[in-house]
Formats: structure tokens, C-alpha cells, sequence
């Protein structure tokens, strides 16, 4: 029996503010879910503190709301216990990329599959506005009293820089292009990062939907507006690292077409290597069994509750004679 | 001798401290107390394992404890082993032989070795200027400086040793490099400054040989000790004969022989508090284990890495742990926490600082209610304090540390035995009450090492407390968080087909979702809390608190951790000598269980404190939960461990009726 999307919803009151861009996400996530025909007891969305931390409570699947920051070593020690589930990590990006980002680096470095996705909206939006760490240098928006005063970072050059092997970015109010997106991170094999340029109606007044979409700029004559975001796939860019040698020339490209921001905003993939080995691989290379027999689904004692590990090893090593 | 315990001004703690320890008589049984020391590097960890391995393998149990800086290399370590028939899990004050490996442990330590003792020293450094030694550290320059004035000793080695002569102290020097450059020359090695890396085995081998301890034992611990380098082994082994006969030869007079115990039937180990924790845990199904590196909590992980294959009874069936070293303990901690939703028995390990990090995780594990479990191994004073030593002072932060309330479990361990059992317990309580659990320990337990019969894994029975199956989930909606009786609402993991609930850290209804309506709010926390009741019934006393001493004593002391060693020795030694005296120890330190406790200090004449910290910790909890004040207060936080001969000498002074409301110990180097 196929899924819809609506089976992946729940009863809880959507709380955001009207028109802001986290309703798109969660859609596009809903749809995806469906199209993956993942069940709802297969998937644990797991979110930090924010505004886009909620996002589990609206999707019927596993849903673990952790703390401000803290998503990404939640999220791995779910899928390192059991690596039988598909773990979609979701944020803000004060949440991934102020409070957390050293987890954001290190999960790179570790190359766990699954799914790190950040709901990128140039503000703290739950804590009223303040500027949050993409928020370009010299902006002002609504809440902040004065100019940012901080450069804003690159995200995308971030994960490139520190192991991830998808790198991919989408846009809340191009649904359809995010939810295809969501399902090529669900399958990619590796820890994929998914930036979604999120438009803020209440806090964010600069990198608004008609920003990204290039009303300000409309053709005197046509009349029709230049969009700022463009889809990287319809460039004929292509992000697939095939084989070893190519993997520094893929990464130099994705960061370059990184560097883009202003007049011309790339969404789509920018990099995907899947020669990696996930963490789970290198694991199962030190635990042949791991894989058929994670921590999570191991036995650890019989029905009486008599432990069943054997410990003779360590007490032979400890032996006093 | 019990005036190093008394609280005075420091000018006469100073004093006391190099006065008292000296040529003391033994009151007691303290059997036989060997100290190496040297730069940290130079093998004195080699030292002790080869001694007190050769003394385990001669059927004598052993107590060894391990000192040394924050510092890799170069500054001065030690080690005390003590050697007695019976089991035992504390030092004593005394030195019988010290084994210097430098000038600067005989400095360190001359005031400790007892009369009829006696110091192994290298002859080629006699000439050594004392306060030119450039780690010694200023202050102790300055007090030693006193010392050797007020006594009228020169200003070199040679006139300490001297000193140590005259009060009745055997000295052994010997040419360390004599004998290296005989090994060399028996094995047509070249003779260069490689060779000083065997200084820790001659020392060993002088030992012995001054000893008369059967040589083949010893032979057999270095090779156990070494096996793994065996390159190494010819080279140990002809340096150990060489030192040994050295020895036989040239020091016949002292008079502490160490003799092979034949008696010892039961089979025994020998391991650290570290890998009883680390065998403990796995054994209780531990298959995550996340940690940040931090000492002295970091060996445990290593250890746990290290054999990460499992071998299990059931055949077919194979098992492994997990261990992740990750970016910081926050990480750690909340790695483990998702670990444990899955349904794994999941663990970190930490010490004070690192805990700092984890309590917003720790908060967060008490909110819903996660059977997480972190060993938290104390170390003395705050921030990074005294980073590799002793100290029980985060008592009060194990309990209270995180924000908001909610139930969780703090277990104390007493001894290398306990921190075995314990780190069993831990997962079960975790997982029957659906609460953190805080394994607390400190360093004196962490990194000393004891012989001990071997474990008795036949009681230990798992239990994984309430978990609904998927045949339950197909029948209708589950509740995670769902309100009854005893708090702790049955289980479903991540992943239970028809399971689906959700987390948070905010407050949530009884599926899991926000809610901030006041009336669920009263009923979840409710149910969160009223888990303390539920563990106080649960557990049975015997896991709460130990007794040792008559029932209804007069006396009684309480304590928790590693004290207990010391306190269980002297306690025993005090009634022997016709004191009226018990000993609380309370294992369970949270919740605390009053029942127990004033049914034991109710109605005692004089209650006794003695903590390893400033403020006497479990003793304001104490009076907090029952209004039971305590008399007296024996406390130290000078970074050393609390040795059975202060705390008997503290503890009399209590029962003479001449000893001050409280007492600060101070000995240690
Ligand atoms: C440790 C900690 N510090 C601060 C906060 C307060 N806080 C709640 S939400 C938030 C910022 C959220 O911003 P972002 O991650 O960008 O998510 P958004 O709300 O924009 O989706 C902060 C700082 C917290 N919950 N925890
Ligand atoms: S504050 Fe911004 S991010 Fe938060 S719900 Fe409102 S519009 Fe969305």
C-alpha cells in the first residue's frame, strides 16, 4: 500500500508564522517521505531549538527535538546504534553553524549515512531576529538594531572543506526541486548536507522570498523579474566524483560555484562522492559483524537476564598469576 | 604521630608535615610499603606493575597507587605498592623501601620511610645540591629549606641520606649505570643513554634481591608485563638478574623479608578501578561507549576500545562495543543519549570539567526520561584543578548539576570491587527507572590497582526494565510518556514498528509532544519525580549502603567513595582495640536513602564525617534529608588520598575525646 503524503502527518498545530518558508520544507519533506515509500516507524527526524526545531513534531515518523546546537550527536548516535534507520538531522543555521558548529565539522570527518539538513534563514528566528551566522556581513534586517557586524559564512564551503560527501542546497519555495533534493540525500550513500535558503517573513526583511526571486529586479520593458536563484543542473554542472583523482578538482568546482551569492544564487547539488567510506564502513571493517548485528539489536543477556558476553578475555588479562 | 592530623595553622601543618612521619612504630598491620619514584617517563608505572604483579603471582595481595603531575615527562611521579596477606584497598603513610630513581623522589619522601626502612638511591648523584634541583617547586623549596635547617642538614643528597642514617634509616646506594653498562656488556649491547630506561627494572631487581623474594616470581612478571615488546624481554631480564644478585651480594641487613604466600587458593585479579568499570560495563551489555579524552576517566574507553569484540555464550551470536571518541563531551554525552533511544545500553565516561560540559545533556536525558549512564571519575578542585589528583569534590554537582528538576541516580563507589558491581548496576537502575544514572568515582579508585578475588558474575542478573514489544504496538496507540503509578511508563525504541513517539526537551504530553497546558505539566512532572520513590523501594538495601562494625555502635562513622578503604581498615583495628565504633558507607548517594541512614545514626552518640573534600558534602546532605547533624568533621582536600594510618589516628583522637570538631589530614607528597 503506497504512502501519501498525508500519512505523514500529524495532529499538532503547525506553528510557524504565516508565509514563512518552513512550511514549504515540511511539505517538500512529507512528499519526499511518500515518493521514498520509507514507513513512518523507519525514519527519526531528529532537530536542534529553533523555529525549524519543531519540524518533527509536524512529521509522523520518529521525531527526537533535542537541544540548541546538539542535533548532529544525537543524530549520530541513533544511526551508529542502529544504522537500520534513516536519521534526517534538521536545524537552523544558528543552531548548526553558531552554537554547533563543531559538531558540524566533526560529523564530517566521520561520514555517517545520513541526513543533515539546515533550515538557513540568515536569523535566529525563535529568539526574535538576532543575526545569525550566514547573515552577510553589513546587513541590517528588521530586528538588529545595528549593521551585522560579523562576516557571514559560506556553509556549503564549510561541509565541503570537512568530509561531506553530498553537498547539496535548495530553496523552501522551490518545493518540488527541494523535496527531489531530500530524496537524493536520503539516498546518498554518506552524510549528505542539505542548505535550505529559507525565507524569514518576520525577521529576515533583506534575503526575503522576493529577493531570492528577483522582484527588485524586474525588465523595465518585459516586465518580468530576474530570478537570483538558478538551478545548478540546468548549467550543466556536474558535481559526481567518479573516481579517486577527480575528488579535489569536484571539491575546487563546488567551491567556486560556492562563492556565488547576490545576483546569482546556485541551488542543486554541488558535490556528491560516494567512493567514501561511511562511517558505518570503517566501522564494519574493525566489527566484521556490525552491520548484521549493530549494538542496537544485539542480545545482551537471556531470558533469566544472565548476561550473555563472555568476559573470560578481559579477566585473562587481568589475572593475577 | 597523630599530630599530622590535627587542623592547625599551616606554619604547623608545615611543620608537622616533615616532623611526624618519620621513624614512626606501626600500630597496626600495614604490611609492606614499597615506593618507586622518578620523572614522569622514566617507567616508574613499569616499576610497580612488574612488583606488584611478582607479589600477586606469590599469592600476596596488593594495593598500588600511582601519583604524578599534569606533565608528560620530567616531573617527579610515584608510586606506593603496599604488600600484605590479607586483602586490602588503601595505603598507609609509611614507607618500608624506597627505590629512587633520582635525588628528587629521596627529597620528596625521606620523611616518610620508617625507621628499619630503607631508600635504594643512585651512588652517582649523592653529590646533588637539594634546593638546585630544578623541578623541585618553589614551595616546597621553601618549607624543605626549613626542614633541613632546623635538623642541620648540608646542602647535598649525601648529607640527607646522612640524616636518614642517624634516625635508624637504611641506605643502599648503587651505581645505576655500574650495573647497565654490565648488562650491556653481557649482551654486547652499546652503551649509550638508552640504557637508563632500565633503571626502573634494576630498581625492581635491587628490591627483591634486598627482599630475598624468590627471583623466578619476579622473572615471571616481567615477562608478563612485558610480553608484547619481546624485543625488550632479554634485555629486562638480565638487568633484573644483575640487580638482584647485586643486591644478594652487597645488602643482607634489612628487615622486612617479603616471603611467597603458598595459602592463597582463590583465584584472583589484579586490575584497576578503570578496567573494573570498563569489564563491569560490558558485561552489562555496554555496546556504545562515547567519550571525550580527559583524565582519569579516558583509560576506561581506551581500555573498552581495545577489545571492542565481544565473545558471547550463545554460539553464532557475536557482539561488539562501539566506542566513539568524539569532538567534546557535550558530543559524548548526547551521542550517548541517542544511542540509548534505540534501545542500546549506552555509556560516556568523564571527569569534572568534561561533566560541566554534559549537564545541559544531562537535563535533557532527565526530561525524557533516557536510561543513560556516564561515569563520572572525580579528580581534586575546580576547573582543571588538580588535574591527576585526588579529591571527591563534586558530590553535590553530580547531584544537582543541570537545570530544572528531575529524577536521576548518583552510586558511589567505595572500591575496585564496587566499581565492578556498580558499573552493572548502573544500566540496570538506568534502564528499570528510565533515568540518567551518575557513576561516581574518583582517581584514587580510577588508576590504583589492587588484587582481588575474581569476580562473581554468577548473581549478576540484567534487567532491561519495561519494553513494550511490536506485538503490543499493532494493538492500538502508544504512549510514550504514559501517566501511572510507579512513574516510569513502558519502553518502545526507535525504530518499533507502530511505535512512532516523539522527544523533546521542552515540557511534553504524554505522546511526547510540546506542551506548556499547566495541568499536564503538573502530572508529567509529577510522574518524572515520583521515579525517587520508586528507586528508593526498588533497590535493596545492601546496594544502598554498606555497615561495617557492631550494630548500634555508639560511634559512627559516614562516609562514600574511595575513603572507604582506609576507614574499613581502621575502623577494624579501632574495635579490635575495644572501641565502640561503626561505619556508614553510602553507596547510593542519590536518592538518598534515609530510611537506612537513621536507622543506623539515629541514635549513635557521635556521628564522624570524613569526605575528601573542603566542606563535608555527604554530611550536609545528610542533615539536609534527616536533620541528623554530625559531631565531627575528618576532611582532606590536599590532592592526596586519605591513608588508613591518618584517618585511624584522626578517628582515635575522636574517640580519646581530645580532637577538635574538625580535622584536616594533610599527608601526601
Ligand atoms: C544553549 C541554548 N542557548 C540559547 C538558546 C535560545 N535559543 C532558542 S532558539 C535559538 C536560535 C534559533 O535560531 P536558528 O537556529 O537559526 O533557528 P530558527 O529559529 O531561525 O529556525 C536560540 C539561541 C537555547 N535554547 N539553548
Ligand atoms: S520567526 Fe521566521 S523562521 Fe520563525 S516561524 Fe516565523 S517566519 Fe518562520
Amino acid at each position: 500500500m503506497a504512502l501519501k503524503w498525508q500519512d505523514y502527518k500529524t495532529d499538532v498545530f503547525v506553528d510557524w508564522c504565516p508565509g514563512c518558508g518552513n512550511h514549504a520544507i515540511l511539505a517538500a519533506v512529507q512528499v519526499a517521505l511518500s515518493e521514498l515509500g520509507l514507513e513512518p516507524h523507519q525514519v527519526v527526524f531528529v532537530s536542534g531549538i529553533g523555529c525549524s526545531g519543531k519540524l518533527p513534531h509536524f512529521v509522523k515518523a520518529y521525531g527526537v527535538h533535542t537541544l540548541h546546537g546538539r542535533t548532529l550527536p544525537f543524530a549520530q548516535g541513533i544511526k551508529i546504534s542502529n544504522p537500520d534507520l534513516e536519521v534526517i538531522a534538521v536545524g537552523g543555521d544558528g543552531d548548526g553553524l553558531g552554537i554547533g558548529v563543531g559538531h558540524f565539522v566533526n560529523a564530517g570527518r566521520r561520514n555517517i549515512d545520513m541526513v543533515y539538513m539546515i533550515h538557513d534563514n540568515g536569523v535566529y528566528g525563535l529568539t526574535k531576529g538576532q543575526a545569525s551566522p550566514t547573515l552577510k556581513f553589513g546587513l541590517k534586517v528588521k530586528s538588529i538594531p545595528r549593521e551585522n557586524i560579523n562576516e557571514g559564512i559560506n556553509p556549503i564551503m564549510i561541509a565541503l572543506s570537512s568530509g561531506y560527501t553530498f553537498v547539496a542546497r535548495g530553496y523552501a519555495f522551490h518545493t518540488k526541486h527541494l523535496k527531489d533534493l531530500i530524496k537524493q540525500a536520503v539516498e546518498h550513500k554518506g552524510l549528505a548536507f542539505l542548505d535550505i535558503l529559507q525565507p524569514c517573513p518576520t525577521y529576515n526583511d533583506v534575503n526575503t522570498k522576493d529577493w531570492y526571486e528577483g522582484i527588485d529586479r524586474k525588465d523595465p520593458d518585459t516586465g518580468i523579474s530576474k530570478p537570483r536563484i538558478y538551478r545548478l543542473e540546468e548549467t550543466g554542472y556536474d558535481p559526481v566524483v567518479r573516481n579517486e583523482d577527480e575528488k579535489f578538482v569536484k571539491i575546487v568546482a563546488a567551491m567556486e560555484k560556492a562563492r556565488e551569492w547576490g545576483d546569482r544564487i546556485p541551488i542543486g547539488i554541488f558535490y556528491k562522492n560516494e567512493l567514501a567510506p561511511t562511517f558505518q564502513d570503517r566501522i564494519g571493517q574493525r566489527i566484521p559483524f556490525y552491520l548484521k548485528n549493530p549494538p542496537a539489536k544485539q542480545r545482551i543477556c537471556d531470558e533469566n537476564g544472565v548476561p550473555i558476553t563472555d568476559i573470560n578475555l578481559f579477566i585473562k588479562e587481568v589475572k593475577a598469576e | 604521630m597523630a599530630a599530622n592530623a590535627v587542623s592547625a595553622s599551616t606554619k604547623q601543618l608545615v611543620d608537622e608535615y616533615f616532623e611526624s612521619s618519620s621513624g614512626v612504630d606501626f600500630h597496626m598491620d600495614a604490611g609492606f610499603n614499597w615506593m618507586a619514584g622518578g620523572p614522569q617517563g622514566s617507567g616508574v608505572d613499569t616499576a610497580a606493575n612488574i612488583l606488584g604483579k611478582a607479589c600477586a603471582i606469590g599469592g600476596l595481595h596488593v594495593y598500588g597507587r600511582r601519583e604524578y603531575h599534569s606533565n608528560i615527562k620530567g616531573m617527579h611521579s610515584y608510586f606506593h605498592l603496599r604488600v600484605s596477606e590479607k586483602e586490602i584497598s588503601a595505603n598507609v603513610d609509611e614507607v618500608d623501601l624506597l627505590a629512587a630513581f633520582d635525588a628528587e623522589t629521596v627529597v620528596r619522601h625521606v620523611t616518610e620511610v620508617v625507621q628499619e626502612g630503607g631508600i635504594i638511591v643512585d651512588s652517582r648523584q649523592l653529590n646533588t645540591r637539594i634546593l638546585e634541583i630544578p623541578s623541585l617547586p618553589l614551595e616546597f623549596k621553601s618549607n624543605f629549606s626549613q626542614f633541613m635547617e632546623k635538623n642541620e642538614i648540608g646542602e647535598t643528597l649525601q648529607d640527607l641520606l646522612n640524616y636518614a642514617g642517624r634516625k635508624g634509616i637504611h641506605v643502599f646506594p648503587v651505581a645505576y649505570t655500574d650495573l647497565l653498562y654490565q648488562v650491556a656488556d653481557s649482551l654486547n649491547l652499546e652503551k649509550t643513554a638508552k640504557l637508563n630506561r632500565m633503571i626502573n627494572v634494576v630498581t625492581v631487581g635491587l628490591s627483591f634481591g634486598i627482599l630475598g623474594y624468590e627471583i623466578n616470581t619476579v622473572k615471571k612478571a616481567l615477562v608478563s608485563i612485558f610480553s608484547e615488546k619481546s624485543k625488550l624481554i632479554d634485555m629486562n631480564v638480565r638487568a633484573l638478574e644483575i640487580a638482584y644478585s647485586y643486591a644478594q651480594m652487597n645488602f643482607r641487613t634489612f628487615p622486612f623479608p617479603l616471603k611467597i604466600e603458598k595459602s592463597a587458593q582463590e583465584e584472583r585479579v589484579l586490575l584497576s578501578g578503570n578496567q573494573a568499570v570498563a569489564i563491569g560495563k560490558v558485561l552489562g551489555g555496554c555496546r556504545v561507549q562515547t567519550y571525550y579524552p580527559i583524565t582519569p576517566a579516558a583509560d576506561e574507553s581506551e581500555f573498552i576500545e581495545a577489545h571492542e569484540i565481544l565473545e558471547t555464550k550463545e554460539s553464532g551470536l557475536n557482539a561488539g562495543v562501539v566506542v566513539v571518541q568524539t569532538e567534546d563531551e557535550i558530543a559524548a554525552v548526547n551521542m550517548a543519549s541517542g544511542a540509548a533511544l534505540t534501545g542500546v545500553r549506552a555509556a560516556t565516561s568523564t571527569s569534572g570539567p568534561g561533566f560541566s560540559l554534559m549537564v545541559e545533556g544531562l537535563s535533557w536525558a532527565g526530561m525524557n526520561e533516557v536510561p543513560l549512564v556516564i561515569t563520572y571519575y572525580q579528580r581534586g578542585a575546580p576547573s582543571t584543578g588538580l588535574p591527576t589528583r585526588h579529591g571527591q569534590d563534586d558530590l553535590r554537582f553530580a547531584i544537582h548539576g543541570g537545570h530544572g528538576e528531575f529524577p536521576r541516580i548518583v552510586l558511589a563507589s567505595g572500591d575496585i570491587s564496587e566499581c565492578f558491581y556498580d558499573a552493572v548496576n548502573a544500566f540496570n537502575y538506568a534502564e528499570m527507572f528510565q533515568l540518567p544514572v551518575i557513576h561516581l568515582i574518583d582517581k584514587a579508585l580510577a588508576n590504583s590497582f589492587q588484587t582481588l578475588k575474581v569476580f562473581d558474575t554468577k548473581q549478576i542478573r540484567i534487567n532491561r526494565g519495561s519494553v513494550v514489544s511490536e506485538e503490543m504496538l499493532s494493538k492500538g496507540s502508544y504512549k510514550r510518556f504514559a501517566f501511572n503509578e510507579t512513574g516510569v511508563s513502558p519502553r518502545a525504541y526507535l525504530g518499533m514498528k507502530g511505535g512512532v513517539h516523539w522527544y523533546t526537551g521542552d515540557e511534553h504530553n504524554e505522546l511526547g509532544h510540546i506542551s506548556e497546558e499547566p495541568l499536564n505539566r503538573t502530572l508529567m512532572m509529577e510522574k518524572r519525580m515520583k521515579k525517587l520513590n520508586t528507586v528508593l523501594k526498588e533497590i535493596p538495601s545492601s546496594e544502598k549502603i554498606n555497615y561495617f562494625g557492631k550494630a548500634g555502635a555508639e560511634n559512627i562513622i559516614v562516609s562514600w567513595g574511595s575513603p572507604k578503604g582506609a576507614i574499613v581498615e581502621a575502623v577494624g583495628e579501632l574495635i579490635k582495640e575495644g572501641f565502640n565504633i561503626g561505619f556508614l558507607q553510602v553507596r547510593l548517594v542519590h536518592p538518598l536513602p534515609v530510611n537506612e541512614i537513621v536507622e543506623i545514626m539515629g541514635n549513635a552518640k557521635h556521628v564522624i564525617d570524613i569526605e575528601m573534600n573542603y566542606s563535608g558534602q555527604l554530611g550536609g546532605i545528610i542533615r539536609e534529608k534527616t536533620g541528623i547533624l554530625h559531631d565531627y568533621e575528618i576532611v582532606k582536600f590536599n590532592g592526596r588520598p586519605m591513608t588508613v594510618t591518618e584517618v585511624y589516628d584522626a578517628v582515635k583522637f575522636v574517640l580519646v575525646g581530645k580532637a577538635p570538631k574538625r580535622q584536616v589530614l594533610t599527608h601526601g607528597a
